[in-house]
């Protein structure tokens, strides 16, 4: 059988500071080694103060995925050198000596079955190598430390999952649950990262590092499966070993740096004392931590009886569910979790369409009403979204500017359906034979008035004309 | 103008306007640069002493209020960090650094108004006992210049010592300041863990070390610790000391207190001369009203395996950040790749260093962390538990500073063994987190001998009341220099 277990790093991007200074968590919008201070930059004199914010988030995270917390952490140093690393130790956590890290043994459901999550615990981040050149060889190697001591938790699974799109579901899954708990955009590059390890039936496991993206991940496994069942068809051993996704060739390669053998001679980071996290902070936190997604759809399901498939998208999605808990009143619920999961989710799919969408939950809850009380048609509902979306305009200034205003008078729809009868007189002749191509005719006048027409009143005229 | 004076009688002398402090600032320019060539206390002098004292007269002058130090003149171990000049930590690979931040500690003394002499000499990132690992070269004992003035510290306790300023700040991490303290015939404390910030002091071993003040006088010591000891926002590891007084009532005498002779420091190994030293020093603890007794702790003879095993694993980490990248001397890259690179760059730690890298690298490595980083802990665990007991008995614990009398340069420097023995009696503080403190005692045969008392945690006020008593029943000559 394949068992899967991963290794996930995910930055607490939502922090203001990094894990041990104050400089910003969010290192993105600055210049290369311009957000750095003495304390990331490990230089001689300084000493880590810790983020507390940090732990109570990571704390969270912990809780969320059903983890044991111990009562108090400790951090310890992992020593080697690298570029990336200032004090070439990073400041980590670890349970060889008793649970000392941020929480374990948890676990998350993935469609019916127990992932177990081994341990959690918190890190600071490492700077970013940037290469110049494209070739193996390559020349120059530039160091950026903004991102040296940002807040990292890395969350271990056991090896529970037997094929790669399992793990798709659960990075799905832990990704929402992140984004939920207000403490992690997972969108953001390179703030959620996973590393994967694979054994197949008999054979030695094997660690493989170095993949980009989520998708990545699932060729990665793919690849890697294969490889292993292949070798194990030929009767050769599978070796245990680190290997490296080569991204350009889609295949994973063994890594020369036998990263396996290297011994970080961990022990205890002194420089920060022992954390206690008293039952005081527990339930505050445990308090303030956010309804959890398979409760928000429970509570779509029953309280509001939107359809679970309905349901399940907005809870899992922290940006429609906060929309829909903002513009819904109890009567029009239903109707609101439509329009997003309809019409909404084709305007924002992307991460930047969100952040430049205009759109506030007062524009869902009026777009609703102007539909009910029919000034506005469903169809034309759409194309006043997608202008909302873009410029922010309330939908009353919608309604006369773009002319979007419901046709009902008889009197106008009736010269529309003259017009169309004029021009599908097959189809009048059809539609007289066979009442069930009628809504052919209705296609036709809401086409002519660009969805404006009271489709329920153009049915009646028809069907009265057509007699 | 007498630059043997204490910290307490030089402020009343400018309050009172004996001198101003640009007067007495110029003096002991003077005396550095009469006497530094010898003794070589100093690593770099404050170009702008005189204008700092300048400044602090201009405020006396016109009634504006003044720090508590007057100007007396300071100096500080070149291990702890002062903005925009250069912290060696006596070692060629910082030989240019320059940190960006002020250490806390020298920050309290500025805004107290003090002037800063200089940063002195110690043993290559604080790691030695006789300053002969200076990268830059010894400094020399101001009571015979052929003997070693102990170390690390050893510049701060010779600058002091010399007159070459009234006080100093040094750093213990294995008795770094007492031993100096003790050789040299000044006094010297390594505080509770955590009383005194560490920040801007460079890690040697970081667990365990602690700034300490030099000074000359006990009552000095409890003046400094009143200005540099408390809770810092920078430092997580420093304690609330809830603004204790170190001054007040240090008179108090120590009248029906109980001592504990600690039996493993101070029957086996010590010089004649240090041993009946000891035995006068009991008997004046006695004629003061304390009682003494012999205490047992049976782990001490394990104390400075684990002392070396704990701070080379701990200085292998600290100092791993030396790789000349981001900081450093120079060294052009060209023909180097990453790892032969900072290998080569790090040639230019001394031997003593490297000798503890090695050591770091090894005892708490895989397979060999069971046998010496792991076992060592467990010392220092039954050691704190054995010591913690002790203290439920006794107020507290007494010892020589040092088992031997200061000694000559190249007598021990080849012998790395014997010379972590000089260290029997401090780690046991460092490594139960206690404060201890070296009272000069006596000069036999024209060197130092001091006496050690360790008190409980955050004992310092009790403890500097005995240091007090002890000092008042001694009687020194002076420093022939």
């Amino acid at each position: 059988m394949t068992k899967i277990g991963l290794e996930i790093h995910c930055q607490l991007t939502k922090l203001q500071s990094k894990l041990f200074c104050s400089c910003k968590a969010n290192y993105r919008e600055f210049q290369p080694n311009h957000n750095i201070c003495p304390i990331c930059m490990g230089l001689p004199g300084s000493l880590p103060r810790l983020n507390q914010k940090a732990v109570e988030s990571a704390t969270s995270i912990a809780m969320a995925l059903s983890c044991e917390t111990p009562e108090k952490i400790a951090f310890f140093r992992k020593n080697y050198f690298y570029p990336d690393l200032p004090k070439n130790f990073q400041i980590t956590q670890l349970n060889v000596y008793g649970d000392m890290s941020i929480g374990g043994e948890g676990y998350v459901d993935v469609e019916g079955k127990k992932i177990k999550i081994r341990r959690i615990q918190l890190e600071e981040d490492p700077g970013r190598l940037i290469y110049e050149g494209e070739s193996e060889r390559t020349k120059i190697t530039l160091v950026d430390y903004n991102r040296a001591g940002t807040p990292l938790v890395e969350i271990v699974t056991d090896p529970d999952f037997e094929n790669p799109r399992q793990v798709r579901v659960f990075l799905n899954i832990l990704s929402d649950l992140l984004e939920n708990l207000g403490v992690s955009e997972p969108g953001l590059e390179g703030a959620m990262r996973a590393d994967g390890n694979v054994s197949i039936e008999g054979g030695n496991k094997v660690e493989i590092k170095n993949i980009g993206s989520f998708h990545d991940l699932e060729k990665a496994l793919h690849f890697e499966i294969t490889r292993q069942k292949s070798l194990s068809e030929r009767d050769i051993e599978i070796v245990q070993e680190t290997r490296h996704w080569d991204d350009r060739r889609k295949i994973t390669v063994s890594s020369r740096s036998k990263e396996e053998d290297q011994d970080y001679r961990y022990f205890l980071e002194n420089d920060i004392p022992w954390v206690k996290i008293d039952q005081e902070t527990m339930t505050s936190l445990q308090k303030n931590m956010p309804e959890s997604i398979s409760s928000k759809k429970e509570r779509f399901v029953e309280k509001f009886n939107i359809a679970p498939q309905v349901a399940d998208i907005l809870a899992s999605d922290k940006y429609y569910s906060d929309l829909f808990e903002n513009a819904h009143s109890n009567s029009d619920a239903k109707d609101i979790a439509n329009l997003i999961t309809t019409d909404l989710m084709g305007f924002v799919d992307t991460k930047e369409k969100r952040e430049e969408s205009k759109l506030t939950s007062h524009h869902l809850s009026d777009l609703i009403a102007a539909i009910n009380d029919k000034t506005l048609t469903r169809t034309s509902s759409k194309t006043a979204l997608q202008e909302i979306v873009k410029s922010g305009k309330s939908v009353k200034e919608l309604l006369t500017e773009m002319d979007l205003g419901q046709v009902s008078d008889s009197s106008e729809i009736e010269s529309i359906i003259m017009q169309v009868f004029e021009d599908e007189k097959q189809a009048v002749i059809d539609a007289k034979e066979n009442p069930e191509t009628v809504n052919y005719l209705v296609g036709k006048v809401m086409q002519k008035t660009k969805g404006k027409a009271d489709p329920t009143k153009t049915l009646e005229l028809i069907k009265s004309k057509l007699n | 103008m007498n630059l043997k004076t204490s910290i307490l009688d030089y402020i009343n002398d400018v309050k009172s306007g004996s001198f101003t402090v640009e007067e007495f600032t110029s003096t002991t320019i003077q005396r550095i640069k009469d006497v530094d060539d010898d003794v070589h206390a100093y690593l770099s002098l404050n170009e702008s002493a005189i204008e700092d004292a300048r400044i602090i007269d201009k405020k006396i002058s016109v009634g504006e209020k003044v720090g508590a130090c007057y100007g007396f003149p300071i100096s500080i171990k070149d291990n702890i960090c002062i903005a925009g000049s250069k912290t060696t930590c006596a070692s060629k690979i910082l030989e240019n650094f320059v940190a960006p931040y002020t250490a806390t500690v020298v920050d309290k003394l500025q805004n107290e108004d003090v002037v800063i002499t200089g940063k002195t000499n110690l043993d290559e990132f604080a790691m030695g006992l006789t300053t002969e690992f200076s990268a830059y070269g010894p400094t020399k004992n101001p009571w015979n210049l052929k003997y070693v003035p102990g170390g690390s510290s050893g510049g701060s306790a010779a600058s002091v010592a010399a007159n070459e300023c009234l006080a100093s700040l040094g750093s213990d991490t294995g008795g770094s300041v007492r031993n100096p303290a003790s050789f040299c015939s000044v006094v010297g404390l390594k505080p509770t863990y955590g009383l005194i910030s560490r920040y801007g002091l460079i890690s040697y071993a970081n667990s365990i070390e602690q700034i300490g003040p030099v000074t000359k006088t006990v009552k000095d010591c409890g003046f400094l610790l009143n200005i540099i000891a408390g809770q810092d926002s920078n430092d997580d590891t420093t304690i609330d000391n809830v603004n204790s007084d170190y001054l007040s009532d240090i008179e108090q005498g120590i009248e029906g207190k109980k001592i504990g002779i600690i039996k493993e420091m101070t029957s086996e190994g010590l010089s004649p001369e240090v041993s009946d030293a000891t035995k006068n020093a009991i008997q004046d603890f006695e004629k003061l009203g304390a009682s003494c007794e012999e205490v047992s702790l049976p782990t001490i003879p394990y104390t400075v395996a684990a002392y070396y095993t704990i701070t080379s694993t701990e200085a292998g980490s600290n100092l791993a950040r030396y790789d000349n990248i981001r900081y450093g001397y120079d060294f052009d890259s060209e023909g180097y790749e990453y790892n032969s690179y900072i290998s080569k760059s790090r040639t230019k730690f001394g031997p003593e260093v490297t000798r503890r890298i090695i050591l770091g690298g090894f005892v708490p490595s895989a397979g060999h962390a069971g046998k010496y980083f792991l076992k060592a802990l467990k010392v220092k665990s039954k050691l704190i538990s054995e010591v913690n007991r002790a203290f439920e008995k006794y107020d507290f614990l007494i010892s020589p500073t040092a088992p031997v009398q200061p000694f000559q340069f190249g007598e021990k420097i080849d012998d790395p063994v014997t010379l972590m023995l000089l260290d029997y009696n401090t780690v046991t503080a460092n490594l139960t987190g206690k404060p201890a403190i070296s009272v000069p005692y006596r000069v036999t045969g024209g060197l130092p001998i001091g006496m050690q008392i360790i008190g409980n945690s955050k004992s310092e006020k009790s403890l500097l009341q005995a240091a007090y008593a002890l000092e008042s029943k001694t009687e020194l000559p002076e420093v022939p220099l």
